[in-house]
């Protein structure tokens, strides 16, 4: 076995430095601040900025979620963006309280009001003074420009934002356990809270997006769907036992950073539990958090995954996968690729400085046949240029990556956000044991398709 | 539930009958309201997306590029550079020191990779702030690589995406007439405002290459460079819906007298009117179009009907609410449905006219709701009073469509169902038919309760 080193140096061959973006693979800081706001109970995300840039994300977001998903804009025209858009804020959020009843309002800047500098603060803080009459909702901001940040920025800036403005108080202790979950897909969610239920322990996760972004069938149309993190439950985030905040390419300050530095909650910063490995971590740290040792269910679990793994190994060893993504759903999936034996020959993310090279590293360090290539801050244009003549049997990562895999006439296997080709993106589960071996069938069955499929001859039996 | 509409929004939204139409339009969208609009660069990108052998640069952050990244229907005969999607990716130091420099790197770059025909280039919000003067980059480059380098002014808050359609139109027009015109037959024709979604204009340009019609140029849907260049050699110009290139059209009307007719190809009326409409205006230099056109339709229609009246025997009776991007497609929409023996009850548009609106009040039912930039609690509200059965929209509408348990069929850019010309017409009633005729209705909380109080089998019968 190979040590994997990881490539934290730019490849010395000459790889062009495009100015230009073609095909990016990351989102704007907004839109994962519209996500995360959206876990929180009886809230709506609002944009400051012109109305374009809140439909076009409520447009894509919907494509995947296959729900309402309702996001206010400050609408700015050009007035405003000469004269600065306070009045219009001011006037949305009104307008807003008055349509929705929201009990919290999560107002996210866009690149123009970045721009044009509107102290957000500071016309919250007007707002206040002026309508305090009112009862108004709980209002957070967060600054979001997209020229410094993708929309996992956005969506770790909002939880943060959430975190200090609403729990400014310590709680009495509660014996409860905070888990930041990063981007996961709502059954990831559900799953994360199964698991916190059978530890015997109360979860604030915060988001939580599992109802609010994949809600039931209903009698009515709902302003804003039910579930959700409750409010009150993050005020007392400051007396839970511990928090775990998942993500190793996390920004030096977030939730839990915060919560420990105020109120002393011990802050566990692991991966994305994706794989046998990371895991283990998380069911450790629950443990570690609660005082419970892990409840057998998940043993079994983890016993089927590993003999899934053994089953099923020959498929898919020595196969060779191009990886992309947000950092940490790309770093958990190099981890588990790694376990099963697929070389991952390129790992692609569309943001910067995140140490997605480190994590990687760090997740494959053991197992992995070789290190993989990492590649930040690019977009497919660059990943193709590399990938081509890496041969990749396989692609994983979004939808976004399809008109590649079509063309080089290799499968790809969906995961992650967002998913615009396929049903059932927010269904689909990549955490745990439980989403390890999904996500093994997956990849598994994958490859047994593409190789019945490229047979001339129809063999029912693999 | 608060449904009122908003006070500021009421003079936005009529009934049909209940006294003079005086709908209030083409405003900015309210703060706060949830619009479902989108921006100017939204109206310039749909325009010109078709265009697929010129380069489609964004100038600005990333998301404004993302978001409209390969996301229509819009199918190219060739090229498709169109699908690709460019963006200068503005970082926090360009903002600040200004991004010319940068968008004439990534200008040379890409058309150096790529060698269009020629390159847009869309200016969003935060160029319009930093001021960055794209012309004069544009112009630079336009010289160094000896092809059209093409500045549209998008820049998102100025405006709504009406204002887009005009930018893409100036955009457009420095290219007309800028190519050789020669050999261009004086029956000919430019098609304007059709964005070959799913393949569309191919469907109307059979139909014109039957009755004899030589189409100079597709603007936009599969549209080239070269043809935008020579269309004004074209004898008519042929806009469908009254938003987009209606621009253009007036434009080249002014400046090289070329007429333009308002047609569209959706619905059996419409289409074969428009079709007639052509022919009526060639008959002088072509005595025999009138009559392949005659053929044609009849040929058309001896197919379409016996099918149509298959799914009417279902659908007749049923109550249609439409929230449509322009509200030209409105009109052939009502037509379109009362031919399935469906009444449109509710008719509303991101960015009609006062002209408009008034004549939609004409050929809608009495009661019919008109509403002007509408939101998803409105929209809602609508559904719920009017009892729907069936919602045409677009993406951001299907799910409050589907979870008041209402059938959705999807009319707008990102389709990928021709739904255009006679045989459009059969895939439109085929789709329509399909959403308003699953049972899965019957399970539908809103819907399954009303199903066990009147004790019927089924909610579609
Ligand atoms: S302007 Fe900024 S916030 Fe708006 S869509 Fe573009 S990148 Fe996103
Ligand atoms: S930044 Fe402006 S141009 Fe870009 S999507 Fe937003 S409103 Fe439209």
């Amino acid at each position: 076995m190979t040590k994997p080193a990881s490539k934290t140096v730019p490849r010395p061959a000459a790889r062009p430095n495009y100015v230009s973006t073609t095909n990016a693979c990351k989102l704007c800081t907004p839109l994962g601040a519209s996500l995360a706001f959206r876990g929180v109970e009886g809230a709506i995300p609002f944009l400051h900025g012109s109305q374009g840039c809140a439909t076009y994300m409520r447009r894509y977001i919907i494509s995947h979620f296959r729900e309402p998903v309702d996001i206010a804009s400050s609408a700015l025209g050009e007035k405003n963006a000469i004269y600065g858009g306070g009045p219009n804020l001011k006037k949305g959020v009104l307008n807003v309280m008055k349509k929705y009843e929201p009990t919290l309002v999560g107002v996210a800047t866009t690149c123009l009001t970045e721009t044009i500098g509107d102290d957000v603060p500071m016309i919250l803080h007007e707002f206040r003074k002026e309508f305090g009459d009112l009862d108004l909702p709980d209002i957070v901001h967060v600054s979001t420009p997209s020229y410094s940040g993708t929309h996992t920025d956005g969506w770790h800036g909002a939880v943060r934002s959430l975190v200090e403005q609403l729990c400014v108080d310590k709680a009495a202790p509660n014996g409860r356990v905070n888990i930041l979950p990063n981007m996961v897909s709502c059954e990831d969610i559900r799953h994360l809270k199964d698991i916190c239920r059978d530890f015997g322990v109360h979860a604030t996760i915060l988001p939580d997006i599992s109802e609010t972004l994949d809600g039931p069938a209903l009698e009515d149309y709902v302003k804003i769907p039910s579930g959700g993190t409750p409010l009150a439950e993050i005020r007392e985030m400051s007396g839970a036992r511990a928090s775990i905040e998942l993500g190793r390419c996390l920004p030096a300050k977030t939730g839990g950073v915060s919560l420990e530095a105020a109120f002393g909650v011990r802050n566990h910063r692991i991966g994305l539990p994706m794989g046998l490995r990371e895991s283990d971590r998380f069911l450790e740290t629950l443990e570690e958090a609660t005082g419970t040792p892990m409840p057998r269910r998940y043993e079994l679990e983890r016993g089927r995954l590993v003999d899934a793994m053994v089953d099923g190994h020959k498929y898919v060893f020595g196969k060779r996968a191009v990886v992309y993504g947000e950092e940490d759903l790309v770093a958990g999936l190099c981890a588990f690729l790694a376990e099963i034996g697929v070389d991952v020959v390129l790992a692609g993310t569309g943001s910067q400085g995140r140490g997605l090279d480190r994590a990687v590293a760090e997740v494959t360090g053991g197992v992995a046949r070789i290190s993989p290539e990492v590649r930040q801050g690019v977009d497919f244009h660059d990943m193709a240029a590399e990938a081509e003549t890496l041969k990749p049997d396989l692609l994983i990562g979004h939808s976004k990556g399809y008109t590649y895999a079509r063309g080089w006439n290799v499968p790809l296997v969906r995961v992650g956000f967002p998913i615009h080709d396929r049903f059932g993106g927010q269904r689909r589960l990549h955490l745990g044991y439980k989403g390890a071996l999904e996500l093994f069938d997956r990849i598994v069955n994958t490859v047994l398709e593409k190789k019945q499929a490229d047979s001339d001859i129809g063999y029912g039996y693999m | 539930m608060n449904t009122g509409i908003l006070e500021e929004r009421k003079d936005q939204i009529h009934r049909a009958g209940e006294g003079a139409i005086d709908i209030a339009c083409n405003r900015d969208s309210l703060a706060g309201a949830v619009s479902q609009r989108a921006c100017v660069f939204c109206g310039s990108r749909v325009v010109l997306y078709p265009i697929a052998d010129a380069l489609h640069l964004v100038h600005g952050p990333i998301g404004c590029a993302v978001y409209t990244w390969d996301i229509r229907g819009a199918l190219s005969s060739g090229p498709e550079l169109h699908r690709l999607s460019f963006s200068t990716d503005l970082q926090e130091k360009d903002v600040i020191f200004g991004g010319e420099k940068k968008l004439e790197a990534a200008l040379d770059e890409l058309i150096d990779r790529h060698a269009p025909k020629a390159a847009f280039v869309y200016s969003t919000c935060i160029v319009g702030i930093i001021g960055d003067d794209i012309e004069a980059v544009c112009r630079r480059v336009s010289e160094s690589k000896g092809i059209p380098v093409l500045p549209v002014q998008s820049e998102g808050f100025k405006g709504n995406k009406r204002a887009g359609y005009l930018a893409a139109c100036k955009a457009m027009s420095r290219l007309v007439g800028t190519g050789d015109t020669s050999g261009i037959s004086p029956v000919s024709v430019n098609i304007l405002g059709d964005f070959n979604l799913a393949g569309e204009i191919w469907i109307v340009r059979d139909y014109f290459r039957r009755m004899g019609v030589e189409v100079v140029a597709n603007i936009t849907g599969d549209g080239r460079v070269a043809d935008l260049a020579r269309c004004h050699g074209a004898a008519l110009n042929l806009v469908q819906c009254s938003g987009a290139t209606l621009d253009l059209a007036r434009m080249m009307e002014e400046q090289y007298g070329i007429p333009f007719v308002r047609v569209s190809y959706l619905g059996i009326e419409d289409m074969a009117d428009s079709l007639y409409q052509v022919a009526d205006f060639f008959r002088d230099k072509d005595p025999g179009i009138v009559g392949r056109t005659q053929e044609l339709v009849r040929d058309e229609l001896s197919m379409l009907m016996p099918e149509l009246a298959r799914y009417r025997l279902d659908l007749a009776g049923k109550r249609v609410a439409m929230y449509v991007g322009g509200s030209f497609k409105a009109f052939s929409l009502i037509k379109a449905f009362r031919h399935l023996g469906m009444k449109v009850v509710v008719a509303g548009s991101q960015t009609g006219t006062a002209e408009d609106y008034a004549e939609l009040e004409q050929i809608a039912d009495p009661g019919t709701i008109i509403v002007d930039d509408a939101n998803p609690l409105e929209l809602s509200a609508f559904i719920k009073e009017k009892d729907v059965d069936l919602f045409v929209g677009g993406v951001k509408e299907r799910p409050i469509a589907h979870k008041l348990g209402v059938g959705f069929c999807d009319h707008n850019h990102e389709r990928k169902e021709a739904l255009a010309g006679f045989a459009g017409m059969l895939n439109f009633a085929r789709e329509v038919h399909a959403s308003a005729m699953s049972p899965v209705w019957n399970f539908v909380p809103r819907r399954a309760a009303r199903v066990a109080e009147s004790g019927e089998e089924a909610v579609n019968d």
